[in-house]
């Protein structure tokens, strides 16, 4: 289980985060839709320690993440991240792309890090790509093997910072799919996302985030369907 | 006009010697160059950091070895160094004043790769639970690496040129040294410079060449 | 506390070495910018049979060593018979040195101006010459200049060779001085730092220089 208890972040003086609280369930599939600037992907690197906070707690598992003891590599290991830009390693295949972390981190020998690493890509649907340069893959190909590079180290949470944001139409649906499929498998996900349609068809919760606080919270239905606050009707206004 | 004539022999017949003291030249050029990489990777890291002692020693060997003259660098390994007590033979001050040279140059070099790899494969890296040495050495140090290769090549061929400056504070094993030496005993100093020259020149293209097969090797991607 | 035998006369003695490592850079770096310009724009403009030759002498000019290329312009005069003094050897042989860094520093300004850029200029109505004055000289000059600075910089450093050729420049000066006074480092420290303040602050000024260029971009 993941809890935000009102989390305080600022960029030097700009408050980002005012006072965030959220609890999201193992199993559940949460997601988190706003303007830009709104707070929601500065939240997903609090929560894995990427970003520090000013104020408030964030715990995963009981375990608090920003408190001075905590060993947020190892945290890290239970947290897989995708990002907007999928920060593919330019230097390496896709197959050891994806090794490299079982095998460094978690201390996997050479064989089993490849069997992890060939079952997930297969998973995302890349296994005739493994010995490929990741500068030879399209963006949904290689926002895939982000998102089989993180499951590789066979997280409890994944956290998704608008990972189709970047990517042309065409190559949105590969990786919406993906998700649609890890969901369904039930993996614990935040998703940030700009995809609205997506996030009423997929999740158990949805969040509308404004200004740095979670402005309406509930049931797809519910928040997309039958908006209650004005800024939420205003912004679902605008993007759909 | 011309009272001279070219004696080519001799030249050519102690091209043995000279060709072992072009090996010497290479080996020096070599070592000077793997300690100065080793070195230029520590001085780029100081360079970035907050320890104002780290700092300051790093831009101070950065500034000092691209602001003076490699000869005076060397001057200072084999003569000033005398002053502490420390008297080093022409081989070992000619290298450490190269290597003083490389690390210098190539740290700022490396500073510049470092800077151009975007933060965020670092943080792609430590968001898979990586530590920081771990996300430097397997994510960022192969990818500057690439960035920085052809200015390295560049410094190993001026590694090259720089130990002709051996024969300055007595070094004969060298291909300068071994040429010098033949010239003082048989005063045929064009013939046997010339050869000299050649000899350099094919070797910068050496350099050159096998590291343009080196970097087609390694960065298939 | 500190005692030394350097006088006073000494200081003026290196300050004399300095006045002629800065006289040859002078001239090296006035001969060597001119004619590295004019290969430079040959090298950029020219097709292929022209650009190669001239490419190889260029390139063996930077691959071998300056003190073999000193000693080999010292010995090729004495064939001659040539009446020049050591100081023009030494300013020939660095204005070529440079020329062939120059050349290079030339083309790769002149071939950094985007085709598209002279292209819209061309078409409207700009003649050659004007193309080449008014955008492509600014905009390789901005290229350019940080290097050349650089390779100035350099070249002032390299002087430090011609004590092999018998001219006494700042850190041959600088021998002098120790073998009489036995204070290598108390002395080769002051000629460094003599090099270090005719090098760094035009350093400086190049990497400013560059930087805002870099941010107008």
């Amino acid at each position: 289980m993941i809890e935000l208890k009102d989390v305080r972040k600022s960029f030097g003086s700009l408050e980002v985060l005012k006072g965030v609280s959220l609890t999201v369930q193992k199993g559940e599939v949460l997601s988190v839709i706003g303007g830009s600037g709104s707070g929601k992907s500065t939240m997903l690197m609090c929560i894995n320690g990427l970003e520090p906070i000013q104020g408030g707690q964030i715990l995963v598992d009981g375990t608090d993440v920003h408190a001075r003891g905590t060993d947020l590599n190892k945290l890290r290991q239970k947290i897989g991240i995708v990002f907007q830009q999928w920060n593919a390693f330019p230097h390496l295949t896709v197959l050891e792309n994806v090794m490299l972390a079982p095998r460094k981190v978690l201390g996997k020998s050479k064989k089993e890090a490849e069997e992890i690493a060939v079952k997930q890509l297969t998973h995302v649907g890349l296994g005739e790509k493994l010995k490929v340069y990741p500068s030879k893959l399209s963006g949904g190909q290689q926002q895939r093997m982000a998102i089989a590079r993180a499951l590789a180290m066979s997280p409890d949470y994944m956290l998704f910072d608008e990972v189709t944001s970047a990517l042309d139409p065409q190559l949105v649906g590969e990786v919406l799919d993906t998700l649609k499929m890890l969901s369904e498998e039930g993996m614990t996900m935040i998703l940030v996302t700009h995809e609205i349609r997506f996030a009423r068809d997929v999740s158990d919760r949805v969040a509308f985030f404004h200004q740095g606080l979670i402005h309406e919270i509930g049931k797809p239905e519910q928040v997309i369907g039958n908006p209650q606050k004005p800024e939420t009707i205003e912004f679902l206004k605008s993007v759909l | 006009m011309l009272n001279y004539t070219f004696h080519w022999r001799p030249a050519f017949n102690a091209l043995p010697d000279m060709l072992w003291g072009a090996l010497v030249s290479l080996q020096i050029a070599v070592l000077s160059m793997v300690i100065g990489v080793v070195f230029a990777v520590f001085l780029a890291l100081g360079r970035q950091s907050n320890n104002k002692l780290l700092y300051g020693f790093s831009t101070g060997w950065v500034e000092l070895a691209r602001n003076t003259p490699a000869l005076f660098q060397i001057y200072m390994t084999y003569f000033g160094l005398g002053s502490f007590g420390i008297h080093l033979d022409s081989y070992v001050a000619l290298l450490a004043g190269i290597a003083f040279n490389n690390a210098g140059y190539l740290a700022e070099t490396f500073r510049g790769g470092l800077r151009a790899i975007p933060h965020t494969q670092t943080r792609a890296a430590r968001s898979l639970g990586m530590t920081a040495p771990q996300a430097f050495r397997l994510i960022v140090l192969p990818q500057m690496f690439r960035i920085v290769f052809y200015p390295m090549t560049n410094q190993m061929v001026w590694a090259l040129l720089m130990t002709s400056l051996g024969v300055t504070v007595g070094l004969n094993t060298d291909l300068t040294g071994v040429t010098q030496d033949l010239n003082v005993r048989t005063f045929r100093t064009f013939e046997f410079f010339a050869i000299a020259a050649v000899i350099y020149y094919l070797l910068a293209k050496l350099i050159t060449l096998s590291s343009r097969l080196f970097a087609w090797r390694l960065f298939r991607y | 506390m500190f005692e030394t035998s350097l006088t006073w006369n000494d200081i003026l003695f290196l300050l004399r070495g300095a006045g002629t490592t800065l006289t040859i850079t002078f001239w090296a770096v006035l001969g060597g910018t001119i004619l590295g310009m004019l290969f430079g724009l040959i090298r950029a403009t020219s097709p292929w049979w022209v650009n190669a030759p001239i490419g190889f002498v260029l390139d063996i000019l930077r691959s071998v060593p300056l003190l073999i290329q000193f000693v080999l312009a010292n010995s090729f005069k004495s064939i001659l018979k040539l009446q020049v003094s050591a100081f023009t050897v030494g300013c020939v042989v660095l204005a070529l040195y440079t020329a062939a860094y120059c050349a290079e520093i030339v083309r790769g300004g002149i071939l950094a101006v985007p085709p598209t850029t002279r292209r819209a200029a061309r078409s409207l109505g700009m003649t050659y010459t004007q193309d080449l004055t008014n955008i492509v000289f600014p905009m390789a000059l901005r290229v350019a200049l940080p290097s050349w600075i650089g390779l100035t910089l350099g070249v002032m450093k390299d002087t430090a060779l011609v004590l092999w050729i018998g001219i006494v420049e700042l850190l041959r000066a600088s021998q002098v001085i120790v073998t009489r006074i036995q204070e290598p480092l108390f002395v080769l420290s002051i000629a460094g730092l003599i090099y270090f303040l005719m090098s760094f602050p035009i350093a400086r000024l190049g990497a400013r220089l560059e930087k805002r260029w870099r941010e107008n971009d």
